[in-house]
């Protein structure tokens, strides 16, 4: 699946990035903490957190993710947004929490 | 080649700067993508103690034909005992670094899964050297 078709769902919605949204998603990451997503995520994952600042896309930018995925209505620092769109990194927010949002693309890519 | 990047401590608007440079550079070289994702990893588990921890640094990256060879020097604060931090989950960092991610105790362990060799000089309250080398 694409970064797009995430955009379709409800609740959800692009705060940055759209250069970028044909991205593909191979799979998902679901941590707050950036030396596990370091250490842990891989190439063409979507990220979800419910961290807002700007460092997330240096973590996204060089671990080559597909998306970060910000959920539960926390909103992304101005800053972020900025880094973002010069790395061609997008940016989505979801009301969702979390576990509901990684539970919903689970599915997505194991359908 | 011969580069290098000033770190400020505590500045974390910055923080990632320097790995993002050095990975557009070892892409350009047209190193294998594995190399280029393990080093990436462990530059930036670097540049953020130096930022989390120290008060300045410097980080310089030295590319031969065969190897990767990264030095992170800092002045700080020292680490007084190096295996405790080491260990997966060992972290001093303030409540304020805490909330934005960082202090899992997962960054030295992160760097040394991901280099073929690495040391770490320390002197209390001087600061601290890792070295590491990745080969290409
Ligand atoms: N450059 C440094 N100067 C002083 N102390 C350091 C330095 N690098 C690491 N340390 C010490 O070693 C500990 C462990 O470092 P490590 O990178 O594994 O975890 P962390 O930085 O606390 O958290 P994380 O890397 O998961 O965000 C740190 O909390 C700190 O006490
Ligand atoms: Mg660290």
């Amino acid at each position: 699946m694409k970064v797009t078709d995430i955009l379709n769902w409800e609740n959800t919605s692009l705060a940055c990035g759209k250069n970028s949204i044909e991205n593909q998603i191979t799979n998902g990451y679901n941590s707050d903490l950036l030396s596990d997503v370091m250490g842990n995520a891989s190439e063409g994952m979507a990220w979800i957190t419910i961290q807002t600042h700007k460092n997330l896309v240096a973590v996204a930018s060089l671990k080559d993710l597909a998306c970060i995925i910000i959920a539960n209505n926390n909103k992304p620092a101005h800053d972020l947004l900025d880094a973002a769109e010069e790395e061609g990194i997008p940016v989505i927010t979801t009301s969702l929490p979390a576990f509901e949002f990684a539970g919903k693309l689970y599915n997505e890519l194991n359908k | 080649m011969h580069l290098k990047y000033k770190i400020q401590g505590g500045n974390f608007s910055k923080a990632g700067f320097a790995s993002s440079e050095v990975k557009k550079i070892l892409r350009q070289l047209s190193i294998e993508p594995k190399t280029i994702k393990r080093l990436v990893v462990a530059l930036y588990e670097g540049e953020v103690n130096i930022v989390a921890h120290a008060y300045n640094g410097l980080i310089t990256v030295d590319i031969d034909t065969e190897k990767v060879t990264v030095t992170l020097k800092d002045n700080g604060p020292g680490i007084p005992d190096i295996d405790k931090a080491m260990e997966q989950g060992y972290s001093t960092a303030s409540a304020a670094v805490r909330e934005m991610g960082f202090g899992a105790g997962m960054g030295l362990p992160n760097m040394k899964k991901n280099t073929d060799e690495m040391t770490i000089k320390s002197v209390v309250n001087e600061g601290t050297e890792v070295i590491f080398i990745n080969y290409i």
